[in-house]
């Protein structure tokens, strides 16, 4: 009964989103894209967070970096190359988590938040102060991409429906990846370590490389959906790398509902509605929205998708908190 | 650079070390003994200073501030702790982390409605005014000297206090075994609030006092936490003596890395890149000991 409920709702929220755009206006196709970059983003944090038990709060580094190394790879005159800028972008992303993971993977629990903050406020220091990319300010993307495969033009990214199509075929690819990863051995070990890292060192595992490589690919996603918001924006500046946005997908992968695979996206767009909304009523928004992070750290650990568990409506979810280890909180 | 040019730089860099001192000491026994890690912590530093700025403005003294700044933190910090950290004690870091964020987020809103989004400056109170000639150009604020010797007699206090007091007694045996510490007849709740009201009025302390020397500004919290949590990593967790000598440190390096000019195959690197030296020098040490430098190693 609830597994098909499930499907029926998922099979609803797939024809919405890609229906949407024939019948959405600009605003909001622009703004469903937006969620659905940030839902990317928030998938990267919840690989950590969710499935391997590594709290970082300087996720938005990766993410930053690699609009940054799109803006700075982009010609002023003419448009860079789709593939190229985003090979390159992604790839110095996950370079950036190979140097910071291999330092901050070094230390563990309450250590570790405090490193990968103080690592991602330090990148933001080096854009903030230096002149290399126009320092506070940030630097402008004039033109954006061209997809191209051969001399035919599948998409134009001016238009936000062609751009939206892009998002959401890139989100799905992530989500699918993702699912595949955590599947595959190497997923077990990470659950491992989640659960009790010295005893999957006793049983032989070369634990750091493993946390090491999970690092690197969440830090790849938040690069690709990093790439994605600066082609989105046209505009990176360091507050793409700052902790307000480490923070805030931080929450959101919470709000969802950490270590299952529809809890950032749910999260995303919980959050980001919340935002609208706030926005609307208040200057003084952020306010509500940490009031809302108090309330949802104190009464709902598990987040949106432990409430649906409650009743017992998503199978995944359910099953995630009969995994959890004994000492998390019910 | 020239003796006294050095002199008053190594002035500098001592003193901020100490204001650092007092902030990071709050931060790292809130962690050491209750276990909690208290993203919330800058925030206290920022509202001393808005408290030094808006009650000497009211109250027409900064001598008068001081004191009335004190305990209104005190208050402030029990109060939070009863209303929110209690909750997290037996909690995993996860939701420390976010019930503290959402805590920044109030407290810089409430900063906004309650005294806006300005920049102000506090001003020096005049019996400590003056400055004392070093050369003829060159003369040292007679307020910074104050500050330091202020931050050095409360760190002498706590020391005393954590080491030689019951109270301190009471403190270490509830950081190490909390339950045993309980059984034995010690109420723990009332330890932790009150070790918890104690890093809050240190934080804000710091920033009252800091106030006259650098400008109010809306963002000074979060600038103060995260090099709060580089000076705590550095010192290891939990270790207040660990805090004061990384403290000591980072004022030195970040400083020094404002003034020096360095330059590497015709690049130059400081003071340009002054904001990263104390990250470099932070991965640095974690490269080197990565539990701190002062924490004896586990195994």
């Amino acid at each position: 009964m609830s597994k098909r409920l499930l499907i029926i709702g998922l099979s609803i929220g797939a024809v919405l989103l890609v229906a949407f755009p024939l019948i959405g206006d600009r605003f909001y196709i622009q703004f469903v894209t937006r969620i659905l970059i940030m839902a990317m983003f928030a998938g990267s944090l919840n690989l950590l967070v969710g499935y391997t038990g590594l709290v970082s709060l300087g996720h938005a580094a990766f993410f930053g970096i690699a609009g940054y190394i799109l803006a700075l790879y982009a010609p002023e005159t003419h448009a860079a190359g789709f593939w190229s800028s985003l090979l390159l972008s992604v790839s110095g992303a996950a370079v950036m988590a190979l140097i910071i993971g291999a330092l901050v993977l070094r230390t563990s629990g309450i250590f570790f938040i405090m490193v990968t903050l103080a690592f991602a406020e330090m990148l933001f220091f080096v854009f903030h102060d230096t002149a290399i990319a126009g320092g506070s300010d940030g630097i402008y993307i004039h033109e954006r991409p061209v997809l191209m495969i051969g001399s035919w033009q599948p998409l134009n990214f001016a238009n936000p429906s062609h751009f939206y199509y892009l998002v959401l075929v890139f989100s799905i690819g992530v989500i699918l990846f993702m699912r595949t990863v955590l599947r595959s051995p190497f997923g077990q070990v990470i659950a491992g370590i989640r659960v009790n890292e010295h005893r999957m060192r006793a049983l032989g595992f070369h634990t750091f490389r493993y946390k090491l490589v999970c690092f690197v690919i969440a830090g790849a996603i938040a690069g690709l959906a990093g790439y994605l918001a600066a082609v989105q924006f046209g505009v990176v500046n360091p507050e793409m790398l700052g902790w307000h946005l480490s923070g805030s997908v931080l929450m959101m992968v919470i709000l969802g509902g950490m270590g299952t695979l529809a809890g950032p996206v749910l999260g995303a767009f919980s959050m980001m509605f919340l935002e609208e909304i706030f926005q609307a009523l208040t200057k003084h928004w952020q306010l509500l929205i940490g009031a809302v992070i108090v309330l949802v750290a104190l009464f709902l650990p598990r987040g949106l998708a432990g409430l649906l568990a409650k009743f017992n409506i998503s199978p995944a979810a359910a099953g995630q908190s009969r995994r959890a280890p004994p000492h998390a909180d019910v | 650079m020239d003796t006294y040019t050095f002199l008053i730089q190594l002035l500098n860099g001592i003193q901020y070390g100490l204001l650092l001192f007092l902030v990071a000491s709050g931060l790292t026994l809130i962690f050491g003994i209750m276990g909690v890690i208290n993203l919330s912590h800058g925030s206290f530093y920022m509202v001393g200073a808005y408290l030094a700025w808006s009650l000497s403005q009211h109250l027409g003294s900064f001598w008068i501030a001081l004191p009335t700044g004190i305990v209104l933190s005190v208050a402030l910090g029990m109060l939070l702790e009863w209303l929110f950290i209690k909750h997290l004690y037996r909690r995993d870091h996860l939701q420390q982390v976010l019930l503290t964020y959402g805590l920044i987020l109030i407290f810089s809103e409430l900063r906004s409605i309650l005294w806006g989004d300005d920049v102000h400056s506090v001003a020096v109170p005049a019996l400590l005014a003056g400055s004392i000639p070093l050369t003829e150009m060159l003369s040292y604020p007679v307020y910074r000297l104050w500050l330091s010797l202020v931050c050095v007699i409360l760190a002498g206090l706590m020391y005393y206090l954590i080491q030689h007091t019951k109270l301190g007694m009471m403190i270490r045996a509830g950081a190490s075994n909390r339950e045993m510490t309980q059984s034995l007849g010690i109420n723990i709740d009332v330890l932790y609030r009150s070790v918890f009201a104690l890093g809050v009025a240190l934080a804000a302390f710091a920033g009252m006092i800091a106030a006259p020397v650098s400008s109010v500004f809306p963002g000074m919290g979060n600038q103060v936490l995260i090099v709060c949590f580089v000076v705590v990593v550095i010192g290891g967790i939990g270790s207040v003596k660990g805090a004061m000598a990384a403290a000591l440190l980072i004022g030195l390096v970040d400083t020094f890395g404002k003034v020096v000019e360095v330059e590497i195959g015709g690049l130059r690197i400081l003071p340009e890149l002054a904001g990263m030296s104390i990250y470099v020098f932070m991965a640095i040490v974690l490269l080197w000991r990565p539990e701190g430098l002062l924490v004896r190693r586990q195994h």
